[in-house]
């Protein structure tokens, strides 16, 4: 076990928040067809409250602080707010389209010794990369950024979401994010939008398609262990956990709202009326979401794929239990080992039904209506 | 450099934050990771930039965690040389401004 999964684990064990990512607007210059925000501002935190939320959360022990959208740089002070989190000593890493920034703006983020900066691109041909953001020239501009950001000696990481429209472009993604000294990462969830609208969940790329990903050496490291048969669960696999989602992990939206993840619309309470910690120790929800073993979980207690499924709790909790199961990772699970789950045996079915057209009535993240 | 003279800060460049009385530190340069054991992280906390590391280890170490002084600044003194190694801590023979809050 490396250090740093050595200190996450201990931080679980604690009930630390080792880990936040907040979203400091939902505002945002493009328009991606695939994105689940509303992007109109409902009342987004002040400055000064951001700042104060900010140290609660180091005197709650949070160390990696993740500052997202939205567009962060839509917020005119977004640089105020990432110094005042560099001065508590967080662990910062920014996510951003990048459109924003120029030379002037790399040059604050090197000096505010920023960990490292996620941006996305969908495809290193303009026209469909364009066509994703929906704002013209958007590619041009987002690699002219990486590109000041690598001059800096800044940590670039390139998010390649992977749907239907781009599914044939992530090789020339990778190709261009080695060209720029950036790391690569593709990841092919799609989330239903806010409001409950599952229809973005039209743009997942089939299951039928998974496989190629998942056996592709150059997208999956250590792909053989990764596409390998699960193993039966032992006693301890089924006291575990699915994931630090509330443990040592929470989300907290530009309205204050604190969620167990951004993927996980659960809501425990809101900072503008309650202190960090208070939510942190005292939500029921919270309390709830910590409670869930992997004995627990109705139908996949009993599914060979317990211990090794990346099971979201969240996508489980948006399909309507944050004890059932998450059919998007049922799908991900077979399609990666070729195994049936649990979930698919229940319904007799020979391959996973497709997540790409869920019609079932979705949770939805509302903001928690705060007295004037 | 004589041991009397050494003054030690922490750098604006790193996140560090105590995890159950151990700190844990990051420097953003190199994504260095190191936890801290306590008396490490007492020495961390201290290095105020003024406070000259003898000071420190006779009033923080020597103190709360009843060691022998010698020993104590033979292993300040080998912790400091390894941490500025990795641009955690800043050291001088003047008084530092601090970089970085506490």
């Amino acid at each position: 076990m490396s250090l740093m999964s050595e200190v996450g684990q201990k931080a679980f064990n604690l009930g630390i928040p080792i880990a936040v990512h907040m979203d400091v607007t939902y505002r945002c210059n493009e328009r991606c067809v695939h994105c689940y925000l509303d992007h109109d501002d409902h009342g987004e935190m002040t400055t000064a409250e951001i700042k104060d939320v900010l140290d609660q959360l180091a005197e709650a022990g949070v160390f990696f602080l993740t500052f997202s959208g939205g567009e962060v740089f839509m917020r005119r002070d977004f640089f105020e707010i990432v110094e005042h989190a560099r001065r508590l000593m967080f662990n910062v890493k920014i996510k951003t389209n990048a459109v924003m920034i120029h030379e002037e703006e790399a040059r604050r983020i090197r000096e505010l010794d920023i960990d490292t900066i996620q941006i996305s691109i969908y495809s290193h041909r303009p026209e469909v990369h364009d066509a994703i953001t929906k704002l013209p020239h958007s590619l041009e501009r987002t690699v002219r950024s990486i590109r000041f950001l690598r001059e800096q000696g800044l940590r670039v990481t390139i998010a390649n979401v992977m749907m239907t429209v781009n599914s044939s472009d992530h090789m020339g993604v990778q190709k261009l994010a080695a060209e720029l000294g950036a790391h690569y990462t593709l990841d092919p969830t799609i989330t239903p939008m806010m409001d409950g609208d599952t229809s973005v969940l039209s743009l997942r790329i089939p299951g039928e398609e998974l496989p190629d990903i998942f056996h592709n050496p150059a997208l999956v490291a250590n792909q053989e262990e990764f596409c390998a048969p699960p193993k039966p669960p032992s006693e301890e696999d089924l006291e575990g956990y699915s994931c630090s989602a509330g443990h040592s992990f929470c989300y907290i939206s530009p309205y204050g709202d604190v969620f167990p993840c951004v993927q996980f619309p659960l809501p425990t309470g809101n900072v503008r009326q309650q202190k960090f910690l208070d939510i942190w120790n005292l939500s029921p929800q919270l309390k709830e979401v910590r409670s869930i073993q992997a004995k627990d979980l109705t139908v996949c207690s009993s599914c060979s794929h317990v211990s090794s499924c990346s099971r979201c709790p969240g996508l489980a909790y948006m399909e309507g239990s944050m004890r059932g199961p998450s059919t998007a990772d049922c799908e991900k699970s077979f399609y990666r080992t070729g195994v049936p789950t649990a979930n698919m045996l229940r319904q007799g079915l020979s391959k996973p039904r497709s997540t790409s057209g869920l019609g079932a009535p979705l949770i939805q993240i509302q903001p928690i209506a705060v007295p004037a | 450099m004589p041991e009397n003279c050494i003054y030690i800060a922490r750098s604006s460049a790193i996140a560090a934050r105590a995890l159950a009385g151990e700190m844990m530190v990051m420097n953003s340069a190199d994504s260095t990771f190191f936890t801290l054991n306590e008396v490490a992280t007492a020495i961390f906390q201290a290095a105020d930039g003024r406070t000259p590391l003898r000071e420190i280890v006779r009033d923080r170490i020597c103190e709360q965690f009843d060691v022998d002084p010698e020993q104590a600044q033979a292993d300040a003194e080998q912790f400091v040389t390894e941490l500025s190694g990795h641009g955690v801590l800043l050291v001088s023979n003047q008084p530092l401004a601090s970089e970085a809050p506490r």
